[in-house]
């Protein structure tokens, strides 16, 4: 008996000493939240609650180009970003999963081997390549090296999904003369939406977020995405106003947040699946 | 898009048109990546080699010329390169202990050890600031660390009799490395969690028939059982926390003062992509790069040996259906 509460404590004493490491990361959430709806917060006790810190979406910035135009280019850089990668990465891992070619093992390793590497370093090259190519400075550019970077471990990704399924099922369909293409879209894709489901959520949270590339890569207003605009807005020595900051951040943080709440048993198997170390 | 090839079962035999279906089948269906990834990928590797033996900049963009290894002796005899190279040791080096793989396990075997839903929740929890825009994340830790009165920490620790500052300026090593650790925790905690689950139960059942205590399990048998997958962790995330600087850039943007927290890559990126002072330096920029990349480069080789990465990436796809 007194073992047992003993072991009752030991188990509460467990989760508080968690709950007491994860402390910083809740306490600023918390504050994230407050604070867009607070005039002003101490610490994480908020005063005056306002609606006032949200003004930046009927009245803009000043100097900056609209709300709507910097979220309309970072939905399309997303949302482009994940197609690109989703439909092109299905394509390739089905090739590598079930057909021979020459350059095949080629392929893999260096697909393989790209996944590892961190492609951060790659930046001023990559600068270079787009200056050459005419794209820098624009979302296409900036949209083609982030499918480009990404595309590695979806490739991989998608062809573990591909190697599960049975060769069986599409046999028969190739035997009656189907074309590999319709094989691909009509009997395996189908059975991989789980898969594809779980990509295209990774694709797109990393798209949505992705700062370095369009900060680099792009200058002008025109092609300000949510992320550069609040780097230019912390950047901004008279900009002080921690609420409208806060309050941006927030709507920044919608898609994410939820993500989070609706997909949580997704998330963790995403990024269980052997994804790179995404310090960037 | 549509290609018309029947691979298996064609009733003709192999035909010439067969043999062009069979290469040009694979090829659109590999094109589209492979063009992608060898222009924006493959090609930047090549490219930041031979960038940095040029001395091009903004100056020179017009009349680029080769100049061999003089970058590389330019970084080997410059002052502040032993700077660069001990703020990147005690960057990679604390992030990685405390964090990284430290604070990751202290996680997974916590929340290994309480109620399943508990356990994944905080999990899950941890989870966020890596799905956070490192932009609010680096806001979040900026007022974190604000001076009183607004400092969520000062808040906490004036009680206790600390002296309230702006700790990013006060201790700006401790808020990168706890900025980034924070972030970085959840890589090797999923890892060492799946870890931990796929040890058979005989075996902890064993060393609790034995009478052994949780920390001697913990020690003897847990901690031993998972060495592969911590040395995996420690060598993957030191490649991916040696290449990174976007939370540095941030929070510090290598400051405050001269190159307190300039790390390797952060130095590479302001010498060649940052206007601070006007002329920027692709060569030298692609010079320091270049050195990461060819750490990067063999580095990921010598994972695909030793960790048979083939089976890492492709294992967990079952769980996801």
């Amino acid at each position: 008996m007194t073992e047992h509460a003993g072991a009752r404590w030991v188990r509460i004493l467990v989760i508080l000493i968690v709950a007491l490491l994860s402390l910083p990361l809740v306490t600023m959430y918390v504050w994230l939240v407050e604070s867009a709806f607070s005039q002003i917060t101490y610490g994480i006790v908020p005063h005056g609650f306002t609606l006032n810190n949200w003004r930046f979406l009927w009245e803009g910035f000043p100097n900056m180009p609209s709300i709507w135009r910097i979220t309309l280019n970072t939905l399309v850089f997303a949302v482009v970003v994940t197609v690109l990668e989703v439909f092109f990465a299905s394509l390739t891992g089905y090739a590598l999963s079930r057909m021979k070619f020459p350059g095949r093992r080629l392929f893999l390793s260096l697909t393989l081997v790209l996944h590892a590497f961190p492609a951060v370093t790659l930046l001023i090259a990559i600068f270079y390549v787009l200056l050459v190519l005419g794209l820098y400075d624009t979302l296409v550019g900036v949209i083609m090296v982030k499918a480009a970077l990404e595309l590695p471990l979806g490739v991989w990704i998608m062809k573990g999904f591909f190697d599960n399924i049975s060769w069986d099922l599409e046999m028969s369909a190739l035997v009656d003369g189907c074309s590999r293409f319709r094989v691909w879209w009509e009997i395996l894709l189908p059975n991989i939406k789980p898969g594809l489901a779980a990509l295209s959520i990774f694709a797109f949270l990393s798209g949505w977020s992705e700062f370095l590339l369009p900060y680099v890569l792009t200058s002008s207003f025109n092609n300000f995405t949510l992320s550069v605009l609040l780097k230019r807005l912390i950047g901004d020595f008279r900009f002080v106003d921690y609420g409208l900051l806060t309050a941006t951040g927030l709507y920044y943080m919608i898609p994410v947040l939820l993500f989070f709440i609706f997909t949580q048993e997704y998330l963790l198997n995403i990024y269980a699946g052997g994804t790179k170390g995404t310090q960037i | 898009m549509a290609q018309q090839t029947s691979v298996v079962g064609a009733s003709s035999p192999m035909g010439y048109r067969a043999r062009i279906r069979r290469i040009l089948t694979p090829a659109v269906f590999t094109g589209p990546a492979a063009i992608l990834v060898f222009l924006f990928f493959f090609l930047p590797v090549i490219l930041t080699l031979v960038i940095s033996m040029t001395d091009m900049s903004v100056a020179t963009i017009s009349n680029i010329k080769f100049v061999g290894m003089k970058n590389y002796v330019r970084i080997w005899h410059s002052r502040t390169t032993m700077k660069i190279l001990k703020n990147t040791l005690i960057y990679v080096g604390f992030t990685l202990t405390f964090f990284n793989v430290g604070m990751a396990l202290v996680l997974s075997l916590l929340t290994t050890h309480m109620p399943d839903r508990a356990g994944t929740a905080f999990r899950t929890f941890w989870l966020l600031p890596r799905i956070t825009p490192s932009v609010i994340y680096a806001i979040m830790w900026t007022w974190f660390t604000a001076d009183a009165p607004y400092g969520i920490l000062n808040q906490f620790l004036s009680p206790l009799g600390v002296t309230p500052k702006n700790w990013l300026t006060a201790q700006p090593w401790l808020v990168v490395i706890a900025a980034n650790g924070f972030v970085g925790t959840s890589f090797g905690m999923i890892i060492f969690t799946s870890a931990i689950r796929s040890i058979p139960v005989d075996f902890l059942r064993a060393a609790l028939v034995d009478g052994a205590s949780t920390w001697q399990r913990i020690r003897y048998v847990i901690l031993p059982m998972i060495r592969w997958p911590i040395l995996f962790v420690v060598s993957y995330q030191t490649l991916s926390l040696l290449a990174s600087f976007e939370y540095i850039l941030l929070l510090t943007d290598g400051g405050p003062g001269f190159y307190t927290t300039e790390v390797w890559s952060l130095h590479a990126y302001h010498r060649a992509l940052s206007n601070y002072f006007g002329n920027v330096q692709f060569g030298f920029g692609a010079a320091l790069a270049a050195i990461l990349v060819v750490i990067g480069v063999i580095a990921s080789v010598i994972y695909l040996r030793v960790f048979q990465f083939n089976e890492m990436v492709s294992e967990p796809k079952i769980e996801v259906l």
